[in-house]
Parts: C-alpha cells; structure tokens; sequence
C-alpha cells in the first residue's frame, strides 16, 4: 500500500504509507505539515507544561490537558504548532457518531484566548475598525461570529467575540494566534489593552448531551441560549462558558484556568455519555455542519461575501447603517453585498461514493478544459453516510441541485451543488 | 500466507489462482475505510501497478499489485460496505483474487514470522 501522490489534488493529505500513517483526519495548508510523535516514553511525554510551553527546543507546544490524552491512547500530531490528538482508541468514525449522539470533549486549548480591555475607550467600537460585525450591538452575556479582514477584502481570520460586561473576551485559531494579535496590537493599542491569556485552557463538551452533563456541575449551564455566555463554577474552578461550538451541535465551549483543566475533563470525561474526541472527528462534525476551517475554505483573498458569511456582517455595519463601513476591506465587502462575489463557496455531494478532498479540481461538464472551482474541504461525512464537500464555485453555477465534475484521480466524477449544512443544527435557540 | 511490504497478504488457492487483501495491521493503522475502488475482472496487470484505491476518513492510499498476473475476481461486498475491511480485514474483507503463471513468485515475499518481525 502506499500514498497517493500523483497528482496535486491529493498530495497534500496523502502521504500515507501505512508504516508511518499520517493518522491526520485534518486538512493541512501550505506550510501547516504535521509530525509524527511517537510517544516511546510516556512517562516523559505526561510531562505536560500548562500555558503551552514546550518541554524541547522547537518541539510542538502541549496544552494542559496533554498527559490526559496520552494517558487515555490518543494518537498525536503536530498541529499548528500544538502536539494534539488526532484520534482516541474509538476511532473517528466513531467519535464522530458519538459526537452526534451522545456527547464529546474536545481539548481546543491551543485556539488563542484574547481579553481586550480600556478604562477610556469604547472597546467594541475600537473593535469595529477591525472587523464588519456588529459589536457595539453586542449585550452583555452573549457572543458573536466575526472575521478580522484586510484592505484587499479578505479574510485574516474568524473567531468569536463574547461581551463579558467590562471586557470583551475573544477565541481565535490557533494558526492565526500570532498573526491576530500582532492586527489586533497594531489596531487598538494604546487606547485598548490586547491582553493574551497563557494559563487558559478550552475544552469544548458538544452533543445532544452535553447540557445534562454540564447541567450536574452547574445547572444555570440549561438556561443558556445558543451564544449566550456566562461565568459559572464548575469543579471548583472560574469557568467562562460559552453556548456554542463547531460541531453543528448544541454544546459549551469551556475556559478554564490551565491547572483546573485536568480534573474537569476528567470530571466530564467520568459521565457514560462523555468520550474524548480529536481534531479527525471535530475535522468531519464541522464539515458536515457546513463551518469554514481559516486557511482552507476561508483565507486572506475569500471575502465574506463569497465565503457565504455575509451574515457576520452587521446591519449598522452595511451602507445606509448606524455605523457603515470603517473595517479594512469595507469598499469590496460593501460592493459585494449589493451585488454578490464573483464565485461562491458552496455544499458539494458527490452523487457516486469516492471522497473528494481539499484540492479537487471542479468543471462544469464532464470533459471540458476550464476548471470553474476548487474542493476547499472534503471528504467523508459518517452522519451523511457518503462523501461530502465544500468549495468555491461562479455564482453562475452555485444554485443547489447544479451539477457539476470533480476530477478525482484523473476521472471526472459528478458532483450535485447543495445548500450547507449537511446535518441540520442541534442548537438551542 | 504471504506478505509484502506493502501490507498485503496472499493466500495461494487452486490453479495458480492467489487471494490478495490488506493485513489487520495495515486497516488498523488507516483507521475507518469509507471507500474501495476495484480493478475490472480480466484486466492484466504488473507487479506494483496501483490496482485498488482506498480511502479511509484520513486519507486515500493505493494497493498495489503484488505480482504480475490476471484479475480474475474482486470481492464487491466490501465495495458495498467498505467498513468490512476494518471488520475482517484477513477474512471476508479480501480485494481480488489474481491468476499467476507461477506460483514461485511468491516465494521471495515474506511468512507469517518475517511479517511479524517487519511491523515490529
């Protein structure tokens, strides 16, 4: 057996030889390739460093919950930077179906947790030359979907801002950490303080679920709407929890201080409906639930418009608003609003039963030259039962139920246009 | 049974006839397969050329052929149902059955021990 790199389409997954599998179920990006760790001696690797550090020069970082996944069989890999989980012994498939029917903790310690703060300013208006949502709109205790944009029109990245009353508290990706703060630094500082959160961990509980189980530590957790956020104790510790996720789930997302992060999981982790999930299964529950992943289906030239996003835009935010414009990018986006992108990020389901991942080359018939779109995400979706894709595609041809040819190993395969998500949402509004 | 490098196994049947699948170690280390692709019975081919194609939620790799012969079989259930392949792997789950001129082809590929010792 070995990897598939024949052709550009699949060579950036592939490198599969099953000796040394790369047991990824993530995409990777240009210059986001993994490493292998094997963990020959466990006793060293339990050594976990709250607050990130590494234990070796230029070794990945480790999140609190670290040892815990060692300890529980996890396959590890490098992943932006993090050595992360890939899988837990239940394998993906079935993380992924526990997922959907139970409920599953994730450890997204290494997303980047960001307080902005100023005793003068108005923090969410400083906040707003950053990015086209609607922050001042924010209330208190809730939490909003925003894309920091460039001059261009593009996206730097996509993360969630919760208005925690006298601070505005963000998680961004982990791959875009640094380059966030160093756009956020450079928009806010000195009137607003950009304060970066070391000794934070982020688990995220999701699933069915996960209210039952969260409701036995604090049980003000079933209150909570979708996008609510609230400051709540759970095993003894500060936590700042969060109705939300990326799973297409109902669901927390869990701040908690680095050294109360490994009793929690295993407090959650004790519940029969609980099991640990890695980055393969949180890969395959996104797709599914239509969510872009930053530099695959979204990236510094997507627009939002485009990437289908326009709903994270504000209405005081767009022309004849309160407060119109004044975030990077804000000519193309306002233009683009009016009268749509060029191309359009779209559902794809392959009609046959071959996966087409990130990279496959779409055609709008089944022999032509031009290729019209690109697969930005894909592969299989285990509620879908088949295979299931996301990408960009001409407006002309982004009408669901369009027809269209991904070249799969040299063979055109049709392709039906679908409107996202693929597993409708469990959340409670 | 024979071994390749590759993580094939074969089992020589009757008539120069030898069954090729993947070993439980190699649908252990790809993890839940989600789609097989067979080659067309009749089709003639080479040692190492990619004969099937197999995806699993991480990643799709190739099977290549083990020895220069004849498709003269492949096994459509676990087309239907690529799930069996992490199922019964060694069993029910083989890919395709292949017609050898000579069976001491096989002789230069690995035993059961040499397989054991090679995946450590």
């Amino acid at each position: 057996m070995a990897g598939r790199d024949d052709d550009d389409a699949n060579a950036r997954y592939a490198h599969l030889e099953t000796r040394d599998i790369c047991g990824c179920g993530v995409p990777h990006g240009p210059g986001e390739h993994h490493h292998h760790h094997h963990h020959a001696n466990p006793a060293q690797s339990a050594q976990s460093n709250a607050g990130g550090a590494s234990d070796e020069e230029d070794g990945p970082k480790r999140t609190p919950l670290h040892a815990l996944h060692v300890e529980l069989g996890a396959k590890m890999v490098d992943f932006a930077g993090w050595d992360m989980p890939v899988q837990f012994p239940m394998g993906v498939m079935k993380e992924h179906q526990h997922t959907r029917e139970k409920a599953g903790l994730f450890d997204v310690s290494h997303m980047g947790q960001v307080v902005l703060r100023s005793r003068q300013a108005d923090v969410a208006e400083a906040l707003e030359r950053l990015v086209p949502a609607d922050v001042s709109g924010l209330k208190e205790g809730r939490q909003r979907y925003a894309l920091l944009t460039n001059e261009a029109g593009g996206i730097e990245d996509d993360l969630m801002v919760a208005n925690r009353g006298d601070h505005l508290f963000l998680v961004v990706n982990a791959a875009r950490a640094e380059a966030d703060i160093a756009l956020l630094r450079a928009g806010l500082e000195p009137e607003v303080t950009v304060k970066v959160l070391e000794n934070r961990a982020l688990l995220a509980l999701q699933g069915p679920a996960a209210e039952a189980v969260l409701a036995e530590l604090a049980p003000e957790v079933r209150d909570m709407k979708f996008m609510d956020v609230a400051t709540v104790e759970l095993d003894g510790a500060e936590a700042w929890v969060s109705r939300s996720g990326y799973t297409g789930e109902d669901g927390y997302e869990i701040s908690v201080p680095a050294q109360a992060a490994e009793g929690l999981a295993r407090k959650l982790l004790d519940h029969p409906d609980v099991a640990p999930i890695g980055l393969g299964a949180r890969d395959s529950l996104r797709l599914e639930a239509g969510l872009c992943l930053y530099g695959h289906d979204i990236d510094t030239e997507s627009s939002p418009v485009e990437a289908g996003l326009a709903w994270a835009i504000g209405k005081a935010r767009r022309p004849g608003g309160a407060r119109a414009g004044g975030y990077p990018g804000a000519d193309r986006t306002s233009r683009e609003l009016d009268g749509g992108g060029a191309r359009k990020r779209v559902g794809l389901k392959p009609t046959g039963r071959a996966p087409m991942r990130e990279g496959v080359v779409i055609y709008d018939d089944e022999t032509g030259d031009s290729p019209v779109g690109r697969v930005t995400s894909g592969g299989f979706g285990p509620t879908v039962g088949g295979p299931v894709a996301m990408g960009y595609v001409p407006a002309a041809s982004a009408t669901p139920g369009t027809t269209l040819w991904g070249e799969v190993r040299g063979k055109r395969m049709p392709v039906e246009v679908v409107a996202l998500p693929f597993v409708s949402p469990g959340f409670k509004r | 049974m024979k071994y390749t490098e590759e993580h094939e196994w074969l089992r020589p049947e009757e008539d120069n006839i030898v069954t090729v699948g993947i070993t439980a170690h190699a649908a252990e280390q790809l993890g839940d397969v989600v789609f097989v692709e067979l080659p067309d019975v009749g089709k003639t081919v080479s040692k190492d050329d990619e004969v099937v194609v197999i995806e699993s939620v991480k990643a799709a790799s190739d099977i290549l052929a083990p020895v220069d012969g004849e498709i003269v079989e492949v096994n459509e259930a676990i087309v239907e149902e690529p799930g069996k392949v992490n199922d019964d792997p060694e069993g029910d789950a083989w890919f395709f059955k292949i017609q050898v001129e000579d069976l001491s082809a096989l002789d230069e590929l690995m035993d059961d021990a040499a397989y054991k010792d090679f995946i450590g």
